[in-house]
């Protein structure tokens, strides 16, 4: 929802540690390399949204109501016997 | 863990009324770390009940108000693991199925490169995977994920540094190859979709 999500610029916090992949290059390719940078981080917020996107789909599936009957039932049992 | 069982009044019906209501908000996200784990749906749900009913009977061991999810998780990666031991055979075919089916969804409408990303997940070691996905999906601190998976912080961090780089390379156009297109493909529809993605949620 937020821009944080996916920014066009600067890093936001919870994606900072992408960096950690970025080798330092010698100085003569520091403008390439910076434009590589950007590229690189760009690219592992990309993977890091789609990852969190793989597992949300999970998470907003419905529960089965299997759980919550075995549940019911662990709980029926033991306030049976407390 | 702290040393502060002590003076603890034993559990009354209030607190498992308590301790029940957060298992049952953790359940969805108990069912989708199982997934990430076995691949096959019916058999994560399977572990995800098992881990949910170790958590109830162990809830006397729980202390409320520390982090619930972290530790459901860790028995739920425990329960996996013991399994995973018992039977090797068996977990040999969940691997397979893992590659196959590594969180399938049952959404018509899932974006294809999930598929990708799936599939690019499964080529990693099982702990960079487990890593990547408690820290980057599951929103656990490194300290956390640490907890769950029994290792060093410095040992996570290394492992999700790794995870990162390695699935950046596979998607990139390394080792991924689907129906003989090329792999450079799945970054790309990664790239088109992410801008989409982050207005879903």
């Amino acid at each position: 929802m937020s821009d944080d999500e996916y920014p066009k610029r600067g890093r936001p916090s919870r994606e900072r540690h992408a960096d950690d992949m970025i080798e330092q290059r010698p100085s003569g390719e520091r403008r390439k390399s910076s434009a590589a940078l950007d590229e690189a981080r760009l690219r592992q917020q990309a993977i890091g949204v789609r990852l969190r996107q793989m597992f949300d789909q999970v998470v907003n599936e419905d529960v089965p109501d299997e759980f919550l009957e075995i549940l019911r039932r662990a709980d029926s049992r033991s306030s049976e016997q407390g | 863990m702290a040393d502060d069982t002590r003076n603890r009044p034993s559990p009354t019906a209030a607190d498992d009324e308590a301790f029940k209501r957060e298992l049952v908000q953790l359940i969805p996200h108990l069912r989708a770390f199982a997934r990430t784990l076995c691949g096959d749906p019916a058999a994560a749900d399977d572990l995800a009940q098992d881990a949910m009913m170790k958590a109830w009977d162990a809830r006397a061991s729980f202390q409320m108000g520390t982090n619930m999810k972290a530790w459901t998780f860790m028995i739920l990666r425990n329960q996996f693991y013991s399994e995973k031991r018992r039977s090797w055979r068996q977990s040999q075919l969940d691997q397979e199925a893992a590659e196959r089916t590594l969180v399938a969804v049952d959404d018509p409408e899932a974006p294809v490169a999930l598929d990708e990303l799936r599939q690019g997940l499964a080529m990693l070691p099982p702990e960079q995977r487990e890593a990547l996905i408690l820290v980057g999906a599951g929103g656990f601190a490194y300290e956390e994920a640490a907890e769950i998976c029994g290792c060093a912080v410095g040992t996570v961090k290394s492992r999700v540094s790794r995870a990162r780089r390695a699935l950046h390379a596979i998607l990139e156009g390394g080792a991924y190859d689907r129906d003989g297109e090329p792999a450079s493909d799945a970054m790309r529809s990664i790239l088109a979709d992410a801008e989409r993605l982050s207005t879903v949620r």
